[in-house]
């Protein structure tokens, strides 16, 4: 059953060939069998999992289940569980207990889902490796059998690992500059970062609150589809969540792609990039223009802008975001304080990580007087170039297509010396995020045993397109089922 | 030397709203700590900020009221520093687009002066939460501090303006202005004590006529006007002594001590905080439409200068009084009350301002809690006015009324007056029995009255009401036994 999807374990819900029961059963053990060799969980919820389960298949026999009714998945560790701990990977919020979900998890829970627990994750989000997590480093499935030891990518790399694994069918997820789709790819799943303002941060713990999205993560299409039906809509307690209405995300799936106008951003396509990577992008662009989609090259004139404007205005927001971290009210707090600045200085010094401290100093640096102008805004400006960027792609082509990633998944403590080779690994996601666009990574062929994957970004809003060329893609490629032995 | 004082003040209004400026938490004061604060207040991860759409028409309010520009598109920033009051670590604030823009607020001072005073702006803000100090310790019985969250993101309106005013006296009469205008709104309680309002002086001294602005110095969260005056008086002395002295003013922070009459530096400019200001992600900018400005237009009540003009033309009042009795919505509504019971503004004016106001004064009472209404009053002026009663009679029956003799049912003066004899005789018929029965005892005093020149005979009437008055028990109307008397004497 662990190799099943969402869609194929809700139907075998429905015919009663199994319960929900059996199910969570199956894959909690599972996690326990496996995932001491990969960390991809920080909490597992067994006791709490049983009773939700038990109570799925109770509202199942009573008629009135919905497709998510009794489906194992997991949280991200970074969305608030009321009652179960939730720490965003940090040591800041290893005893923190939020006495409120998340509405994302709000949604999950109103759908009958079955949570197994809560997945590692770089510290606050800050990272694209999942090697500054407090609750130590996520190793890849991938390459795990020849003895090797890679990162799943970034921040999102529990639930990325714990799919790849199949030690759950789905996970949420979160990004902010690639967090969904560089590990998606680095595992060989299937992600989404949906548009900004489609799915709600209320209850997900803040990293850049203008660049942060909730999203989904699966092995296919179709999943991602059920997780977002599920996962978004206007929220009233986020001003920023779009009001506007949600489409049924499986209703399109199988529309065919004849005519889709297909873009590739030439600066995607540079020195930068593994040549072995660009050779499965390109072999999976020809497999669209199989499917009837026609191809142009397109450009993105500020792309190269991108990685220094988001390091601008992601460390700003996160340096305010993370004040709230004082030790006064919850989560770590020093020992013994002498005084007031005592309690400040100990508690934020021990309890946030060296990345996480890296990334409040620069963002405290780029706000402060005499320099706001100069980073601050500069960078505002930078963000709206490469919105116009976007807007204007948008005009001639219906999708964009790109490597998700610059190289498939590298060995554990490669890039952790140096922060900015380590920036660069989102060197093509983190542009989607300064415009709010939705992007999704396909998993797309292998170099060297690795997975590679496939960006396709749309239109504001225009999830539906992206999941129906991701599910179409996956009707004639298998590279979403292979499974790391 | 003659120095030129410059002045300009930052006011805090805590917006009557039911609930926080960002969470659905209740803004009632004095509830036990940390009871009305929710999981948003408290700054929990993940939680966001929700814009009270009470707050920005209130603040729109006010805007108007002060004949302001309205930020049509008002965006929220945040301010970061530190504090265990302050639970986000930044506060949520207005910087560059305010929701009020610049306008001017017309004050009345002594003397049939008055003064213009320019608002810079006004902005929507949260406010801090509080630090308990007293009666908690650890263990080990170290004092601790406590930190209440109750108040954290109540909504507040800062008020700014211009360095327009030039002494205490116009400062705290612009002051007094401004809390009357908000009272009248309805968009703050104004009670001070409660720090419903509080205010921060900018001082600074120039040489007189001179062209340039002294250094200046910020005094702050004076609750009363007693103490706005008194620190304003000391912070002018403090800075005259410097600069008389050949010293120089330091730009900082000072706290004045209202009970002591000093004041100490709160912080340098050199040791401020770099607030960091940026514009705040989770909120969008709000748009504020002609739809939305109409919809705060039409909540505007009748406004301190408008009500004075009415006072004066409905009620033909002078100046004085109508000013005194409009500044205050409480006290207009009571005098209005009052007078449709009597018909009599101008009595009616001098009981509301003379032995009611003097009344609430001496018992420290405001006029919403005052043991007497204004239809009371009323009922009882009303018979001022039709010589029911004498008005030292009156002023028994107010005592009355005021201690609540009178009962809560119908006319509570009638019942009082009624119940104490005090209804004045002015039945001419009886009172003419009387002044000749007191006439024949004193033919002495009769034969006196009548050699005597118009001057002196005005003076020696008074010889006969005493034993008039007394001969009637006091209930005789002095005014026909002061008619009655003239007759007979002349004759």
């Amino acid at each position: 059953m662990h190799k099943k999807s969402v869609a194929e374990l809700s139907r075998e819900l429905e015919s009663g060939k199994i319960s929900s029961v059996e199910l969570t059963r199956e894959f909690l053990d599972r996690i326990k069998a496996e995932d001491g060799q990969y960390n991809s969980f920080i909490t597992v919820t067994e006791d709490l999992a049983m009773a939700d389960a038990k109570a799925a298949d109770e509202q199942r026999a009573a008629g009135n289940a919905s497709v998510w009714t009794g489906v194992p998945f997991a949280h991200k560790d970074i969305f608030c569980t009321n009652g179960v701990a939730t720490t965003a990977g940090s040591k800041m919020l290893a005893n923190f207990v939020p006495p409120y979900d998340a509405t994302v998890v709000a949604n999950f829970r109103a759908a009958g889902a079955v949570c197994l627990g809560k997945t590692n994750m770089d510290e606050f989000a800050m990272g694209s490796s999942t090697e500054s997590s407090f609750f130590g480093p996520v190793t890849n499935p991938w390459g795990f059998n020849k003895g090797e030891k890679r990162v799943p990518g970034g921040s999102s790399g529990g639930s990325a690992a714990a799919i790849a694994a199949r030690l759950v069918p789905a996970a949420t997820a979160t990004d902010t500059g690639g967090s969904i789709r560089q590990p998606a790819a680095l595992c060989g799943v299937t992600g989404l970062k949906p548009t900004y303002g489609r799915v709600s941060r209320y209850g997900m713990i803040a990293f850049a609150s203008s660049l942060d999205q909730g999203g989904t993560m699966a092995r296919t299409a179709e999943d991602n589809a059920l997780m977002l039906n599920v996962m978004a809509g206007f929220d009233p307690k986020d001003s920023t969540s779009a009001n506007r209405t949600v489409p049924d995300y499986t209703a399109t799936l199988n529309q065919p792609l004849k005519g889709l106008r297909v873009g590739l951003p030439k600066e995607y396509f540079s020195d930068q990039l593994n040549p072995a990577m660009e050779q499965q992008v390109r072999n999976a662009v020809k497999e669209y223009e199989k499917l009837g989609a026609t191809v142009k090259e397109v450009s993105l004139p500020h792309a190269e802008l991108a990685i220094a404007a988001y390091y601008v205005i992601a460390p700003a927001e996160a340096s305010a975001n993370l004040s709230r971290f004082d030790g006064v009210r919850y989560g770590y707090r020093c020992d013994k304080p002498q005084d007031l600045n005592d309690l400040y200085t100990r508690t934020r010094a021990e309890g946030f990580g060296n990345e996480v401290k890296r990334r409040i100093l620069v963002g405290t640096y780029a706000l402060s007087a005499g320099y706001f102008d100069a980073y601050y805004l500069k960078a505002q400006k930078v963000r709206r170039l490469i919105q116009q960027d976007f807007i204007n792609a948008f005009r001639e082509v219906d999708v964009l297509m790109s490597p998700v990633s610059p190289s498939p998944a590298f060995v554990q403590g490669e890039k952790t010396s140096d922060p900015v080779t380590m920036y660069l690994e989102d060197i093509f996601t983190i542009a989607v995020n300064l415009a709010g666009v939705p992007a999704m990574s396909v998993p797309a062929g292998f170099v060297d045993g690795l997975p590679v994957g496939l960006q396709i970004i749309g239109n504001y809003f225009e999830e539906a397109r992206l999941l129906n060329a991701a599910h179409q893609f996956q009707q004639v490629t298998g590279w979403h089922q292979k499974f790391p032995q | 030397m003659q120095w030129d004082i410059v002045i300009g003040l930052e006011i805090h209004a805590q917006l009557a709203t039911k609930t926080k400026i960002f969470s659905g938490s209740s803004t009632a004061f004095g509830a036990e700590p940390n009871t009305q604060a929710s999981a948003v207040d408290l700054a929990m991860p993940g939680t966001l900020p929700v814009p009270n759409e009470q707050a920005f028409r209130y603040a729109v309010m006010f805007g108007l009221a002060v004949n302001a520009e309205i930020g049509r598109r008002s965006v929220f920033d945040r301010k970061n520093y530190f504090y265990p009051d302050s639970p986000k670590g930044y506060q949520t604030t207005q910087l560059d687009h305010p929701i009020v823009g610049s306008g001017f607020v017309d004050v009345d001072l002594a003397g049939g002066r008055n003064k213009r005073v320019r608002i810079h702006h006004a902005h929507l803000e949260e406010d801090a939460g509080k630090s308990l100090h007293e009666s908690l310790f650890d263990e080990r019985g170290q004092g601790m501090t406590g930190i209440d969250l109750n108040r954290a993101g109540t909504p507040l309106i800062e008020i700014v303006t211009e360095p327009d005013m030039n002494s205490a006296e116009e400062a705290v009469a612009f002051a007094k202005k401004l809390h009357s205008l908000v009272s009248s709104l309805g968009i703050c309680d104004g009670d001070m004590s409660q720090g419903s309002l509080r205010f921060d002086v900018n001082i600074s001294l120039k040489p007189k006529g001179s062209d340039t602005l002294g250094t200046r110095t910020e005094t702050k969260n004076l609750n009363s006007f007693r103490f706005m005056e008194q620190a304003i008086a000391h912070e002018v002395a403090r800075q005259m002594d410097i600069l008389e002295d050949g010293g120089r003013i330091i730009q900082e922070t000072r706290l004045y001590n209202g009970d002591r009459d000093e004041s100490r530096s709160m912080r340098s400019k050199e040791e401020a905080n770099d607030y960091r200001y940026f514009p705040c992600p989770d909120l969008l900018p709000v748009v504020i439409d002609d739809a939305f400005i109409e919809s705060a237009r039409v909540l505007l009540p009748e406004l301190p200068d408008a009500r004075k003009a009415r006072f004066k033309e409905q009620y033909n009042l002078n100046d004085y009084d109508a000013s005194l009795l409009s500044d205050d919505a409480r006290l207009s509504a009571f005098f209005e009350d009052t007078v449709s019971h009597c018909k009599d503004a101008k009595l009616a004016a001098n009981w509301v301002l003379g032995e009611f106001s003097a009344r609430l004064n001496a018992d420290n009472e405001t006029v919403a809690r005052a043991p007497i209404s204004g239809v009371q009053l009323g009922q009882l002026v009303a018979r001022i006015a039709d010589n029911t009663v004498s008005s030292s009679g009156a002023k028994k029956v107010f005592e009355a009324l005021w201690n609540g003799d009178g009962g809560s049912e119908g006319n509570a003066a009638d019942a009082i007056i009624e119940a104490q004899g005090l209804k004045q005789v002015s039945d001419t018929g009886a009172l003419e029995t009387i002044v000749d029965e007191v006439l024949a005892g004193m033919p002495e005093q009769i034969a006196q009255f009548q050699e005597a020149d118009e001057k002196k005979r005005k003076k020696l009437m008074g010889g006969f009401m005493g034993p008039l008055m007394k001969a009637s028990k006091g209930q005789g109307n002095p005014r026909l036994f002061t008619e009655i008397l003239q007759r007979k004497l002349n004759a």
